[in-house]
């Protein structure tokens, strides 16, 4: 009997000290990413990195200015067309929706949330790029829009939903209409939350690759207007990352560098922003 | 209710009375457009989804004419000869994602369940948070990495040391390149075990107090609680949580196409280079130069389509149905 409260004594240790060797491994990974692409690309990271176009294969030397500028341009694009849409499906489904349709939106907007991102990208383009018979800056901001409608939908939803039911019953008691309520009281309430959801739902999208590879394609040199093929970072990363030349992998370090620092600085700053928000609100 | 109606004197005006009224009402306050403009915004998601796979179908036809059900089963990939079968981008896809869940999915409920059970919930929030800011990592990053340091160290450390003890198996013999079907599964485990992680966690933490406590006045340990009663009883979740990462790895492009070796084959070693379906729509897709290919090409992202659309369909539904049992039974 006893040897028996020993053994699952024993097991109770070692399979809870085994779960915190499992969430230690995991948590560790981050570490080792961050250390790893510091260690390797902060040598790299210099004024030219910012400023200079790629120098041809066999020079060292050069930047990324064109993909910096390209990845820009992509997200304000994917940004034009995602969040309209996601916002205002956000809308609905808090404000105004029924039930069976609703679930109908969310259940796809899941969905579509788990669609592959390479699927994403043959979607534009045979969308785009067929018609237009060219990969553009366009294609890939389309791609990346599309992208980013369901985390729009959700964090929207989600945000307005935090804003207590009073604030909508102040503003209808004294006679505003139910737009009037939504537009004025009950967005505002929400605003801060909403940008922050849509600030990650940007970092997400930032650096996604596969989609932008024969929607964007790469250029070279500067991709001037919204029609013609452009570098960017993720797709600059790949290129160089399976390159055989050392100057492009320590670029690519580079270019990884700067790409995680701004999807975690943008993660990071969520996370306080949502947090004060919260306090704020209970205190 | 109707014969209680029916005492009143029927109004004069009868086109402003009841809904017709309260319509009107509403349309003149703008409410109605308002609803309307949401509701066309709403349903431009679904026809978004809609029209995406009505795209991924109507642009494979030529393959799909031409190749049949065939396709799904022939092992040839021969862009010369126009001759196109998805079976081995299928199977370098089947197993790396099997190789990385069998790896993740242990470390990640053994990892949820250290964060949802035992850490104190500050540090379990923090904690939780890290991992979150893993699922952010974009994946080309996490293929820059595995390219430099897991690659190199499959090659000069693991991969002989597995031939050496393990060789007798068929998985773990023939020529060590370092990239390969063992390369992708397990870049893809590292990547989807904050999936497992976060959503695991969450179904845990919804599982009834009282049933832990139950579960330890009867004098069970704490690993007996957690094993025999908060697992199972969420285990519709974790399942979940599972199918969503099974989907993610399925669809993973950059990582997996980075180290998979990009060589369409069917071999019974894990060390032998493969190739999955979405890693050959990444490389092939601008080198595809007949209508045929890119058909053929665009009839393998249907294929993941569908499977990552079923597999998510699955999770949604496993986790909705958690998540009530867990507010049911307060």
């Amino acid at each position: 009997m006893n040897y028996r409260l020993v053994w699952r004594k024993s097991v109770n240790a070692v399979m809870l000290s085994l779960t915190g060797l499992c969430t230690l491994l995991t948590v560790s990974v981050l570490f080792f990413i961050l250390g790893y692409l510091i260690w390797n690309g902060a040598g790299a990271i210099n004024l030219d990195f910012f400023t200079k176009l790629p120098k041809p294969v066999g020079e060292t030397g050069g930047g990324m200015a064109n993909a910096i500028v390209g990845s820009a341009k992509l997200l304000l694009l994917a940004a034009l067309t995602g969040v309209p849409i996601g916002f205002m499906g956000g809308v609905y489904l808090a404000e105004f929706g029924g039930k069976t349709f609703s679930f109908l939106v969310r259940y796809t907007t899941d969905l579509l949330n788990g669609v592959p991102s390479i699927v994403m990208g043959i979607f534009a383009y045979t969308m785009v790029v067929l018609p237009m018979k060219h990969f553009s800056t366009l294609a890939g901001g389309l791609a990346l829009g599309v992208m980013m409608i369901p985390i729009a939908v959700r964090s929207t939803e989600e945000f307005l939903r935090t804003v207590p039911m009073t604030l909508r019953e102040g503003a209808l008691a004294l006679g505003a209409s139910k737009w009037k309520a939504i537009a004025t009281v009950v967005i505002p309430a929400a605003f801060r939350g909403i940008l922050t959801g849509i600030m990650l739902d940007l970092a997400r999208v930032a650096g996604e690759t596969a989609p932008l590879l024969f929607t964007a394609f790469n250029n070279r040199f500067w991709s001037p207007g919204w029609n013609q093929p452009t570098a960017s970072l993720p797709v600059m990363i790949f290129t160089y990352a399976i390159a055989p030349y050392d100057d492009w992998h320590r670029q690519a370090w580079a270019a990884g560098l700067v790409l995680l620092g701004l999807v975690l600085l943008a993660n990071i700053t969520a996370r306080v922003v949502l947090s004060r928000k919260l306090s704020s609100a209970a205190g | 209710m109707a014969s209680s109606a029916s005492t009143f004197t029927p109004s004069p005006r009868p086109a402003l009375t009841g809904r017709a009224r309260v319509f009107l009402l509403r349309l003149r306050s703008g409410d109605e457009v308002a609803h309307l403009i949401t509701l066309i915004f709403a349903s431009a998601i679904l026809l978004i989804t809609v029209l995406l796979a009505f795209e991924l179908y109507r642009n494979s036809a030529l393959s799909r004419e031409k190749f049949g059900w065939h396709f799904l089963t022939t092992r040839t990939w021969d862009p010369v000869f126009e001759d196109f079968g998805a079976l081995p981008f299928i199977f370098g896809t089947v197993v790396t994602s099997a190789v990385g869940l069998l790896l993740a999915v242990p470390v990640g409920v053994g990892a949820a369940i250290f964060l949802a059970e035992l850490a104190p919930p500050r540090i379990s929030d923090a904690l939780a948070f890290v991992i979150e800011l893993l699922a952010a990592v974009p994946s080309v990053i996490y293929g820059l990495l595995a390219i430099f340091t897991l690659v190199p160290l499959l090659r000069t450390v693991v991969q002989p040391f597995l031939k050496e003890h393990l060789g007798f198996i068929p998985l773990f013999q023939g020529p060590n390149y370092g990239v390969g079907l063992l390369a992708a599964g397990l870049i893809l485990a590292i990547m989807i075990v904050p999936f497992i992680v976060s959503i695991s966690r969450e179904v845990l933490m919804a599982v009834p107090v009282e049933q832990r406590e139950a579960a330890l006045a009867l004098g069970a340990t704490r690993w007996e609680s957690t094993w025999k009663v908060v697992v199972p009883y969420a285990r519709a979740g974790i399942l979940g949580s599972v199918f969503l990462a099974m989907a993610r790895a399925l669809g993973e492009t950059m990582a997996v196409t980075m180290v998979i070796g990009n060589d369409p084959k069917i071999s019974s070693s894990l060390f032998a280079p493969g190739y999955s379906i979405a890693a050959v729509i990444a490389n092939e897709f601008t080198e595809a130069t007949s209508d045929l290919y890119i058909h053929a090409l665009i009839e393998l992202g249907l294929v993941l389509f569908i499977l990552t659309i079923i597999l998510n369909g699955l999770a949604r539904l496993l986790i909705l149905a958690t998540r009530r049992k867990g507010t049911a039974h307060p």
